[in-house]
C-alpha cells in the first residue's frame, strides 16, 4: 500500500460531523467511549480519534465523503465480535458503529428473499424468517450478537456451511457506500443475475476495505421440517476422519458435522462432567435435516456406518432433550477451555476435507513441539477446524511460543491444500501470512483492485495487506 | 489502597456475548455501557490507561443485575468485578467526595438501614401520611410536585405501610394449623426495607409458610442484608451487617433461612464471598449459605391449599438477582401456575431488568425509566393484569411502570406470596 498521511480529527472536522449527525448522542468523543471501541474480540487495543453511529446511508455517505476529502481512516464495525481484527481502528481515524442501523428487516416470502439494514442481528434474521417457514441458513456461533453487515463483510461462516454453504452464498443484491463517499447498487433481487463484474461477491468477505454496506437482499430457503442428531465416539481419530469421508460419500449430506479432539473431551469431562470417556480421541456429532421419513432413515444410515467403521459408541436422540445433551458437550468446549487459563487464541484453518486426520496429526506436533495447550474441534464436514490455543497473555514467554505454534498452523493448512481463515477473516492478525498462501503475484491483484477503489486507502486501512516487516503479535504493550 | 480486581477482568475475552443481556447497552447504545466495555474499562484503569474518575460514570450507570453472567461463555465473575472496583472507587471519592454528601451517604448506609427503630420510625411517618388523607391533600394540592421528579415519582406509588400497632403486634412464632405435621422447621429474615415498608408481605409470607406446614421462627437481632451497602462498595458496612445476621440465626436450629426479596437472598447467599480466606467466619458464612433459600423454593416442596381461583391473565417479572445470582427462576412459575383459573403469559425477554437495581431508579432516574419503557412495552403485549415480582425494588418499580402507562385502575402489581395469599384466602389486617 501506498504510504499515506492521515490528518487528525481536529475541531473542525469534528464540527462538520455534528452537522451530518446533529444527535450529539451519537457522535463519541469522551475519553472512556473511545476506550470501549479500541477492541474486539481478537488482540490489541487501538483508540480512534472519534466514533460515530450513523442511522442512514445519507449520515454515513456524508461521512465517508468527508473522510476522503481530508484523508482520514474510516473504520466500520457491527457489534465488534471479529476474532482478526477486522474492526480495529489500528491508525485511529473514525469508528463506525453500525449497529444502530437495524431500522429494516423485510422479508419478502414470495421473493424468498430479506431485505436487512447492516445493523439487523442474524439472529433476527434467522427468526424472522422461520416465521414463514423460510430459512437462512448462514449461523456462525456468534449470531445473536453479531450484525448482518459484520457477517457480510467477514463472509462469515458456521456449522451449517458443509451443506448450505456460507454468507457469500446468500446474497443477492447491496448497497455500498463507496470510498468515495457515493452510494451504489451491486446485484439485485434474482438469483440469476450476470449483468456486469459480481461486485457483490467482491464487496462480501472484503472486510471493510472497499466499501461500506448500508443495506444487503439475501436469499433464504425454505426451512426443512425436520432435523435429527447422533454423537460417535471414537478411540482413534485417525479412524473418526474415514467415518467423516465414507458418510459424505454415501449419498447422505449432513447440515452439520462437528468434531472435537481429545483434549476438548478431557476439559469438558474436568469442567462439568457430561459421561464422555476420557480416553477416547475424538467425539463426532452428526445432523440431517429434511423430510422426516428421509431424516429417519439417514441417521440411522449415518450410524451404521461409524459403527461399522469402528466407532466405540453411537447415540441417536430420539426427543428434542436428547438432542440438547448430545449438543451439550459441543456447547461447554468453550467455556470449559477458558477455565484452564485465560486467553484464548482462537484460529480457523481450513484443510480438503480429506485431510483432517493429517491436519490433526500435525496439529498434535506443532502442540508438543511448542509446549502449548492446544485443543481442535470445529466444523469437521468442511475441513474448517479450530485448533485454539489457551494461554496467559500476561505470560511473555508463553505467548512468543504460541505466536511460533500458530504460524506453523498457518503453514501446517497451507501446506495441505488448505486456506489461513475458513471464515474469522485476515483483518490485522493474519495480514502477514497472506503471500504465504496468494503467492507474490496473487497479492498484487488483490492490492491493485484496492488501490483503484480506495486510492487513499481511507477505508479500514490496515487489514488483509501486510506493511512491509509485519509479523503475528500477540503480545500486549 | 485497594486495588482493582485486574486478574479478573483477564478472563474476558471480549466476544461480546454479554451484549443482548445487557439493558443499559440496549438503553444507552453504546459499548461503555456493556459488561465487556465496563471490564475493558476497569482493566484499562488499572493498567492507567484511564483514571479513576473516569471510570466512575460507566460503573455508577450498571444497575448491577448481573444478567450478563449466565451469557458469559467464560465464567467471567462480573459481580466480583464490579463489587471490587466499586470499593476502589468508593475509597477514592472519599478522598473526594465533599463533607455534607459523604456525611448524609454514611448516616443512611450506616445508622438508617441497618437500625429497625428508625426504619419503623419512618414507616410510622409513612404510615401517619397516608392514613390520616395527608397524602391525598398533598396529592391534590400538588404539593408532591415540590419534590425533585425522580422522588415524587415514587411519592405515589408508595405501598400502603401497615399500621404502627399492628407491625408491633407481630409473633415470634408461627405455627402450621393445628392437626398438620411439621413439613420444616424455617427462621424468616424479615430485611430492613421490607420489614418497614413491606411489613405486610412479610406477615403473609410467613402465614403462608405456616400454612404450608412450616414452623416459622423471626431471629431476633437480624439486621439489613448489607446488599445496598455491597453495590455500594462499602465493603466493610457489609462485612459487620453480615456477621450479625450470622450470628443471628445460629441462635435457631432450623432446617432453612428463609427470604422473600430476590436483591437480599442474593447477597445472603454469598456472604462466604465476604469472608474468604477467614479461618473463622468463612466456615460460618458457608453453612449460613447453605441454608438459605428464598420462600419459593421452600413453598414449592410444600403443598399449599390455593382454593380461590384468580381468573386473571399473570405476567411474571423476575428479580434479575434471585434469576442470575441464586439461580432461582422454576418454583416462582411452578407456584403461579398452580393457582386456579390463572392464565399465565410470559413477557417476551422475561429476563430483562425493569431498571429498578436497589437505589439505581433513584439516583439515575432517567436511565432507569428508559430501561423501564422497554419492560412496560412487552409486559403490554401479555395483556396482564396481574403483574407478579419477587423484590421490593421491583415492585415499586413495576408499580412506577404500570402508573406511567396509566394502567393504574387496569394492572395490578403484586408480590408473588401476595398472589398465593390471596389464591390461599388469607388476608392480613392492617
Amino acid at each position: 500500500m501506498n504510504a499515506v498521511k492521515y490528518k487528525q480529527v481536529d475541531a473542525e472536522i469534528l464540527g462538520r460531523i455534528r452537522e451530518i449527525v446533529p444527535d450529539a448522542k451519537r457522535v463519541l468523543t469522551e475519553r472512556t467511549d473511545l476506550a470501549s471501541y479500541s477492541f474486539d474480540a481478537s488482540f490489541g487495543t487501538h483508540f480512534p480519534e472519534l466514533v460515530v453511529q450513523p442511522k442512514t446511508t445519507a449520515e454515513v455517505a456524508a461521512i465517508v465523503k468527508l473522510a476522503y476529502e481530508e484523508t482520514i481512516p474510516i473504520y466500520p464495525r457491527g457489534r465488534s465480535t471479529s476474532l482478526s481484527g477486522g474492526p480495529l481502528p489500528v491508525e485511529g481515524g473514525i469508528a463506525l458503529d453500525m449497529s444502530h442501523m437495524n431500522q429494516r428487516l423485510e422479508i419478502i416470502p414470495d421473493d424468498l428473499i430479506a431485505i436487512v439494514s447492516p445493523g439487523v442481528l442474524t439472529a433476527n434474521i434467522h427468526q424472522a424468517a422461520e416465521q414463514v417457514g423460510l430459512m437462512y441458513p448462514p449461523d456462525p456461533s456468534s449470531s445473536a450478537v453479531a450484525t448482518i453487515g459484520g457477517n457480510l463483510a467477514e463472509n462469515a461462516g458456521g456449522p451449517r456451511g458443509l451443506k448450505y454453504g456460507v454468507t457469500k452464498d446468500y446474497v443477492l443484491g447491496l448497497e455500498v457506500v463507496t470510498p468515495q463517499g457515493e452510494v451504489i447498487r451491486t446485484g439485485g433481487r434474482t438469483v440469476k443475475n450476470v449483468t456486469g463484474y459480481d461486485l457483490t461477491k467482491l464487496i462480501v468477505g472484503s472486510e471493510g476495505t472497499l466499501g461500506i454496506i448500508t443495506e444487503a437482499i439475501l436469499q433464504l430457503i425454505p426451512k426443512p421440517p425436520a432435523t435429527a442428531t447422533l454423537m460417535a465416539i471414537f478411540d482413534d481419530i485417525v479412524t473418526s476422519g474415514e467415518a467423516i469421508s465414507r458418510v459424505l460419500t454415501s449419498g447422505i449430506l449432513p447440515a452439520k458435522m462437528e468434531i472435537m479432539d481429545q483434549a476438548c473431551i478431557k476439559a469438558v469431562e474436568a469442567y462439568q462432567p457430561c459421561g464422555l470417556p476420557v480416553e477416547a480421541e475424538a467425539i463426532i456429532l452428526i445432523e440431517v435435516d429434511g423430510h422426516p421419513r428421509a431424516v429417519e432413515e439417514e441417521i440411522k444410515e449415518a450410524a451404521r456406518i461409524c459403527e461399522s467403521i469402528g466407532a466405540s459408541r453411537v447415540e441417536i436422540a430420539n426427543t428434542e432433550a436428547e438432542r440438547e445433551a448430545l449438543w451439550k458437550a459441543r456447547k461447554m468446549v468453550s467455556p470449559a477451555i477458558v477455565r484452564m487459563k485465560p486467553t484464548k487464541i482462537s484460529e480457523d484453518a481450513t484443510v480438503p476435507r480429506s485431510k483432517i486426520p493429517e491436519m490433526f496429526a500435525r496439529l498434535k506436533q506443532i502442540r508438543d513441539k511448542y509446549q502449548v495447550n492446544l485443543v481442535v474441534f470445529g466444523h469437521a464436514g468442511d475441513g474448517n477446524l479450530h485448533p485454539n490455543i489457551i494461554a496467559d497473555k500476561r505470560d511473555q514467554e508463553e505467548m512468543k511460543r504460541v505466536e511460533k505454534a500458530v504460524a506453523e498452523i498457518f503453514e501446517a493448512a497451507i501446506a495441505l491444500g488448505g486456506t489461513l481463515s475458513g471464515e474469522h477473516g485476515i483483518g490485522n492478525m493474519k495480514a502477514p501470512f497472506m503471500e504465504m498462501e496468494l503467492g507474490a503475484a496473487g497479492l498484487d491483484v488483490m492490492k491493485r483492485i484496492k488501490e483503484s477503489l480506495d486510492p487513499k486507502n481511507i477505508m479500514n486501512p490496515g487489514k488483509i495487506f501486510p506493511k512491509p516487516g509485519q509479523r503475528l503479535v500477540l503480545t500486549e504493550g | 489502597m485497594k486495588k482493582l480486581p485486574y486478574d479478573k477482568t483477564i478472563q474476558c475475552v471480549q466476544c461480546g456475548y454479554c451484549l443482548p443481556a445487557c439493558p443499559t447497552y440496549m438503553t444507552m447504545g453504546k459499548e461503555t455501557h456493556s459488561p465487556r466495555g465496563r471490564i475493558n474499562l476497569v482493566k484499562m484503569a488499572a493498567e492507567g490507561q484511564i483514571s479513576l474518575d473516569e471510570l466512575q460514570e460507566p460503573l455508577d450507570l450498571c444497575l448491577g443485575c448481573r444478567a450478563c453472567e449466565p451469557a458469559c461463555p467464560s465464567g467471567v465473575q462480573y459481580g466480583k468485578i464490579l463489587e471490587e472496583a466499586r470499593e476502589v472507587l468508593h475509597e477514592h471519592k472519599g478522598q473526594s467526595t465533599s463533607k455534607p454528601v459523604k456525611w448524609m451517604q454514611d448516616v443512611m448506609f450506616q445508622k438508617v438501614f441497618p437500625d429497625p427503630k428508625k426504619l419503623r420510625t419512618a414507616a410510622d411517618l409513612i404510615w401517619l401520611y397516608q392514613s390520616s388523607g395527608l397524602q391525598k391533600v398533598a396529592q391534590k394540592g400538588r404539593l408532591t410536585k415540590i419534590l425533585p421528579e425522580n422522588l415524587s415519582a415514587f411519592e405515589e406509588v408508595l405501598p400502603e405501610v401497615s399500621s404502627p400497632a399492628a407491625r408491633r403486634k407481630r409473633p415470634a412464632a408461627f405455627q402450621p394449623p393445628a392437626g398438620t405435621a411439621v413439613r420444616f422447621k424455617v427462621a424468616f429474615f424479615t430485611g430492613c426495607i421490607m420489614d418497614a415498608m413491606f411489613e405486610k408481605i412479610n406477615r403473609l409470607s410467613m402465614e403462608l409458610l405456616a400454612l404450608a406446614g412450616c414452623e416459622v421462627h423471626v431471629a431476633s437481632g437480624q439486621t439489613c442484608c448489607g446488599a445496598l451497602h455491597a453495590h455500594a462498595g462499602r465493603r466493610d458496612d457489609t462485612v459487620l451487617l453480615a456477621k450479625q445476621n450470622i450470628e443471628a440465626f445460629e441462635q435457631l436450629d432450623v432446617d432453612f433461612i428463609v427470604n422473600n426479596a430476590g436483591g437480599c437472598g442474593a447477597l445472603l447467599v454469598e456472604y462466604h464471598h465476604l469472608f474468604h480466606g477467614d479461618p473463622e467466619w468463612e466456615e460460618r458464612a458457608r453453612r449460613f449459605v447453605a441454608k438459605t433459600r428464598d420462600i419459593s423454593q421452600v413453598l414449592a416442596q410444600c403443598e399449599l391449599p390455593l382454593k380461590h381461583p384468580i381468573d386473571e391473565v399473570v405476567t411474571y417479572q423476575r428479580s434479575c438477582h434471585m434469576s442470575n445470582v441464586q439461580k432461582v427462576v422454576r418454583e416462582p412459575l411452578d407456584l403461579i401456575k398452580r393457582i386456579p383459573g390463572i392464565t399465565f403469559r410470559e413477557m417476551a425477554n422475561p429476563g430483562q431488568c425493569c431498571g429498578s437495581a436497589g437505589i439505581y431508579n433513584v439516583v439515575n432516574y432517567e436511565e432507569s425509566m428508559e430501561i423501564l419503557d422497554v419492560k412496560m412495552e412487552t409486559m403490554k403485549a401479555t395483556k396482564a393484569t396481574v403483574i407478579v415480582t419477587t423484590n421490593p425494588g421491583c415492585l415499586l418499580q413495576m408499580k412506577l411502570g404500570v402508573q406511567r402507562e396509566g394502567l393504574s385502575h387496569e394492572v395490578r402489581t403484586l408480590h408473588l406470596v401476595e398472589l398465593l395469599a390471596e389464591s390461599a384466602g388469607l388476608a392480613v389486617t392492617s
